[in-house]
């Protein structure tokens, strides 16, 4: 499955980025495919992530628009121009690695005008862009550090700005974040996307985190096995996923064992319009949402009886798994004000939100 | 605690501070003695038991320079080996190394495996098998004494390649690499401007022992009939044994200013990264 994208622009007004196209591309790795006819669009401005498990491919993909991978098939299209063919430093893409990649021996301030040099940028205008750029990313005092002298997120803000100053058609993030710890990965992931939208620069950002992939891009394209199985905003991926893989990858879901017929599923006496394409009738699982769930009293309950396992408080809502009288397990997402027991009886109904299911 | 606990805990324990000024002394001693012996031997004025300057004053005699010629010949001779081995280390294994780590990964093994074989090889059987060869570059390159440093390159190898692999190991140059290209550098720039600064460290160590190996080496040049510091020493030590151990001395502090270079440059990092 083929899944491209209309070429709309977030914001046509500030948005200089170029369009992005993979049109069918291909990767072999010594019997290997990494990618397997992958096509992608992306409009001018846009942030899209790429969001899949380990081995799917979506590094290899940034890779293959990076130059730094060649590919066995297709096409690589910058604004219109194929540059499968053109090597890396050719293709204007700024890049910011997963592990750290700030020259040792600069620095941050020689690393960030390192991209300006290249392009034979004059010394004094050099200067002036990178200051300007170090202090877009909150770091004007710490240019004269080297990189051993800066921590982990302040390496990535300051590959970051490396990797912007030059003012590319696209920047590439590979899995920038994932080296840091929960609390500058949340900062950090915010300040991109805010220079992103400053700045309006297409962006390609390569995560295996679906909580930052939902947060910070405009469309997420969800990549298993070498090829894109949705691409959607976070709110489609969520709400309407198309296949299992995606409901089980993106969000929590239940796997409730039912009966499909005529398009419709029906479990524990609730029918759910099936989400994607049609199936064969007969025996499958829906995903369900832990939010389409709700939990009652067990006195109060004209629902389906069940036993509490554990329950979670997780801040703003609490999240209960229960033991159904069938044996499935179910979690149910419900505010903080319940309190069920583990061992304690409860009742569930299914609001009978649309669901994604596969075979069983 | 059980026998295998008592033996981790022996094994890891510190050794304390008499044992360990123990250990250096003799260490030390070991080193010292014949180095002290050497000292006191080119002060002697004979086997009487009395001293003089005038074993060092006499390599600086104007006069003394007709007899030592064949001796500062020699030296030359060593400094040019090892000018010309380390240009073969910089030139022809530095970037093999380099693009082996960078494209070809898989070829690590086999690099350092063939790397290491000259170690392994006494330099007797070296120079058998080099003896042929030599007379097929003497044909093509002449007899000039530079050309032994084909043969080092060879003796040199197994040093130098540990001393540019660690620094290699130590540094992630397919990342640096590849941001420098993402940047729009090409692939001189990213060797001259990205991976050289960063390989100092190992280059130096590689250029500096092989400059100690070079200085030091004896048979090769000897069983090829040519002259270099080791072989010019063995021939005045039968004429004037108290300068061949002069020089010897020199030879020894030389080696010894180089490998403190290295281990200052190594210390200079580990300060760096600490910092």
């Amino acid at each position: 499955m083929t899944i491209t994208a209309d070429l709309t622009p977030v914001d046509e007004t500030t948005s200089p980025g170029a369009t992005v196209e993979l049109i069918d591309v291909v990767k072999d790795y010594s019997g290997h495919r990494a990618l397997d006819g992958i096509g992608l669009a992306i409009a001018p401005g846009e942030f899209v992530a790429l969001l899949g498990p380990s081995g799917c491919g979506k590094t290899t993909a940034l890779r293959a628009l990076a130059g730094l991978e060649q590919v066995n098939g297709g096409s690589i299209l910058i604004d219109g121009e194929d540059v499968a063919e053109l090597p890396t430093n050719k293709r204007d893409i700024g890049m910011v690695f997963q592990s750290y990649s700030l020259f040792p021996h600069m620095t941050a301030l020689e690393n960030v005008e390192f991209g300006l040099r290249m392009r034979r940028v004059p010394a004094a205008e050099r200067r002036d862009r990178a200051a300007e750029m170090l202090e877009m990313v909150g770091l004007a005092k710490h240019g004269a550090r080297f990189a051993h002298q800066l921590s982990g997120g302040q390496q990535q803000r300051v590959a970051l700005a490396r990797a912007l100053v030059t003012r590319p058609r696209v920047l590439l993030l590979d899995e920038p974040l994932s080296a840091l710890d929960a609390k500058v990965r949340v900062q950090l992931r915010d300040e991109i996307r805010r220079i992103q939208t400053d700045l309006g620069i297409t962006t390609l950002f390569v995560t295996h985190d679906q909580e930052e992939a939902l947060a910070v891009a405009d469309r997420v394209a969800v990549m298993r096995e070498g090829r894109i199985e949705q691409i959607g905003t976070p709110e489609e991926l969520y709400a309407r996923p198309q296949t299992p893989f995606v409901a089980d990858f993106v969000g929590l879901s239940n796997r409730v064992p039912g009966e499909l017929a005529d398009g419709v599923v029906r479990a524990h006496g609730t029918e759910f319009a099936l989400l994607g394409e049609q199936q064969p009738d007969g025996a499958v699982l829906a995903y369900v949402r832990p939010e389409d769930i709700v939990l009652m009293d067990e006195a109060a309950a004209s629902g389906i009886g069940a036993t509490v396992v554990t329950s979670s408080f997780l801040g703003s809502l609490r999240r209960t798994r229960v033991r159904l009288d069938d044996d499935t397990l179910l979690a149910v997402q419900h505010e903080v004000g319940m309190h069920p027991e583990p061992g304690s009886r409860v009742g569930v109904r299914f609001t009978g939100a649309p669901v994604a299911a596969s075979p069983r | 605690m059980n026998a295998n606990t008592r033996a981790a805990v022996r094994i890891g324990t510190e050794p304390g501070r008499v044992a360990r000024g123990v250990i250096l002394g003799v260490v030390g001693a070991i080193f010292l003695i014949p180095i002290l012996a050497m000292v006191e031997f080119t002060f002697r004025a004979g086997l009487g038991g009395e001293y003089t300057l005038d074993h060092w004053a006499g390599l600086f005699a104007p006069e003394s320079a007709r007899t030592y010629r064949g001796l500062f010949t020699a030296i030359g001779n060593s400094f040019v080996l090892a000018a010309v081995t380390v240009a073969i280390v910089l030139v022809l294994l530095l970037p093999t190394m380099i693009l082996v780590q960078l494209q070809f990964p898989r070829l690590k093994r086999v690099l350092e495996f063939i790397c290491i074989i000259p170690i392994t090889v006494p330099a007797i059987v070296l120079v058998v098998g080099l003896a042929p060869v030599y007379s097929v570059v003497v044909n093509l390159l002449g007899g000039a004494v530079w050309t032994l440093a084909f043969a080092y390159g060879i003796t040199v190898l197994p040093y130098a390649y540990r001393a540019i692999q660690a620094n290699l190991d130590a540094v992630d140059v397919v990342t640096l690499s590849e941001a420098a290209r993402s940047l729009g550098a090409n692939w001189l720039s990213v060797l001259w401007r990205v991976l050289l600064p960063n390989l100092r460290r190992g280059i130096l160590a590689a250029s500096f022992i092989s400059v100690a190996v070079v200085l030091g080496e004896f048979t090769i040049a000897s069983l090829l009939n040519r002259t270099n510091l080791q072989t010019a020493l063995l021939q005045v030590s039968q004429s004037d044994p108290w300068v061949a151990v002069i020089f010897a001395l020199l030879a020894l502090l030389l080696a010894f200013v180089l490998l403190l270079s290295i281990g200052r440059l190594g210390a200079t990092n580990r300060n760096r990264s600490a910092s």
